[in-house]
């Protein structure tokens, strides 16, 4: 238990590029233990959405080592499940049909999934949507139904992207919720990529910070908030994680000086 | 009020006739020249046995040279989007014969094939080929990065990648290419029986041509017509019915927008 379950040890990435090499990020350092919501947050452009694909192995890493439950990442895994930035929806498959997608593509047993598919999609509010087509429900409903699809083969990695990037403020508080709802009920091992310092500070256990290219991580902050937090109820303490991290970001030229 | 604006198109269409004819009666146009619409069609109706006879085989060579183009282009699309080097390969075969004119390669086919129909089906084939190869290769080019990192994380073997993620996303471009092909299908037929037929509408044309006879080969161009924009259309129902997740066609499902 004590051994973290997602590891990464000086890890760097470089791109080659017309104009000469280019790096995304270089020593990353980050240990992430079993059940632990981690979110790291960045400005655009600091590699925070590289991290994550290197750790789901969707994109290799020029230096240092990633290890994953003991295991040297080299190729994309699959005790996994990931919410993207866009809900990547099957249009042809219906709410129910695309959060089966993953019980189907794993050949896992369709009898027993589909209850654990329809309490997920009751749990995100999304019962009586079953049969809907993506394309009928509105962006914030699509990414539940996606944050269903990484979550129903029981996985013990929870990978998110930014998931909240292209939805309205109200709908991102409200998906906030239900992840932290469903996070606390299974603890998955979670790995948050997000722009946003309340949200981080909301969701995680720690934040890790991150400064502009070449991106690097510039502190984790451990989050001793108690659980559940609302948004209602929001204590000063949050207000002051808050503020640190943005005076991190003020001091690193991300967020200017008022 | 909404009754008459869905007749509007068909008002649209009585106004063009009724110009058409005014023209004819007005400037007293000799019917070789030009007949007025009430002449073709009194055409049509008399000559309905002799049209049908014709179009029926038209549409026989129409159809199989289409089928055959479906049946070559969709594995050929499907081999140039999972093998780079098999599409550096082909490609510039395929540029040739899709850029050589067709009415130039026809009386060659008379040669080989003599005048029945395989000539027109393969000028038929040939034309309607390529549009389908190229959309079916951008629809199968067209799944999202994200989308492949979804399907990886779900440990998809590359036949599943194909069949549930990569195939259904095509399948918008590959209409947009059999629609277009399905309309130049029936232009590529009558150019092959231009070239040497015994039988056709593309034979009709020219027979009629010959002889004068205007209003009867104002006919054929109709019954053309009619075959291209019904072959259109029972593609466009396919499409309805095999894609109906597609945006065109949400749209008019729900009405809106």
């Amino acid at each position: 238990m004590n051994e973290p379950y997602i590891r990464l040890t000086n890890v760097g990435k470089r791109y080659e590029t017309k104009d000469g090499p280019v790096e995304a990020c270089s020593d990353i350092n980050l240990d992430i233990k079993q059940s632990e919501f981690v979110a790291i947050v960045g400005p655009s452009g600091c590699g925070k959405t590289t991290i994550m694909k290197m750790v789901a192995g969707l994109q290799p890493y020029t230096s240092g080592s990633i290890t994953v439950g003991g295991k040297r990442v080299e190729s994309p895994q699959t005790d996994v499940g990931i919410v993207f930035q866009e809900a990547i929806m099957l249009d042809w498959r219906d709410v129910l049909e695309n959060v089966m997608l993953q019980i189907d593509i794993r050949k896992m047993d369709r009898s027993k999934y589909e209850a654990v598919a329809r309490d997920l999609l009751k749990a995100t509010g999304l019962s009586g949507f079953e049969k809907k087509k993506p394309y009928e429900l509105s962006g914030g409903m699509r990414q539940r139904v996606s944050i269903c699809r990484a979550l129903v083969h029981g996985p013990t990695m929870l990978l998110m992207d930014e998931p909240f990037g292209a939805l309205d403020a109200l709908t991102r508080e409200q998906i906030s919720m239900d992840i932290q709802r469903l996070w606390m009920e299974t603890r998955k091992t979670a790995l948050h990529i997000t722009h946003s310092i309340p949200e981080a500070v909301l969701l995680a256990d720690r934040v890790v910070v991150m400064g502009p290219r070449p991106g690097r991580i510039v502190e984790i902050i451990d989050i001793d908030l108690p659980r559940p937090r609302r948004l209602d109820r929001l204590p000063e303490r949050f207000h002051e994680y808050s503020t640190r991290i943005r005076d991190i970001f003020k001091s690193k030229g991300v967020l200017a000086m008022d | 009020m909404g009754v008459l604006r869905k007749l509007t198109p068909v008002v649209g269409t009585l106004c063009f006739l009724l110009a058409w004819q005014l023209i004819v009666v007005v400037f007293k146009m000799p019917p070789y020249l030009l007949p007025g619409p009430v002449a073709v069609a009194y055409a049509f109706v008399d000559n309905l046995d002799i049209l049908l006879s014709n179009g029926w085989v038209t549409v026989y060579e129409m159809v199989a040279g289409y089928a055959l183009a479906v049946g070559v282009a969709i594995p050929l699309a499907i081999a140039i989007t999972s093998s780079q080097r098999f599409n550096e390969f082909v490609m510039p075969t395929m540029l040739f014969f899709q850029i050589v004119p067709k009415v130039a390669i026809a009386p060659l086919f008379l040669v080989w094939f003599g005048v029945g129909a395989t000539p027109k089906i393969l000028v038929a084939f040939l034309i309607s080929f390529f549009p389908i190869v190229i959309d079916a290769a951008v629809g199968l080019r067209s799944m999202s990065t994200e989308m492949a990192d979804l399907a990886k994380s779900m440990g998809s073997s590359r036949w599943q990648v194909f069949a549930q993620f990569r195939l259904p996303t095509s399948l918008p471009y590959l209409f947009s290419g059999l629609k277009v092909a399905a309309t130049l299908a029936i232009a590529g037929t009558v150019v092959g029986e231009f070239v040497g037929a015994d039988k056709g509408l593309g034979y009709l044309l020219l027979v009629t041509n010959s002889n004068m006879e205007t209003a009867l080969m104002f006919a054929t161009i109709v019954a053309l017509t009619i075959i291209g924009l019904v072959s259109y259309y029972l593609v466009e129902l396919l499409e309805g019915a095999l894609i109906p997740w597609h945006v065109t066609h949400r749209i008019r499902e729900s009405g809106t927008m």
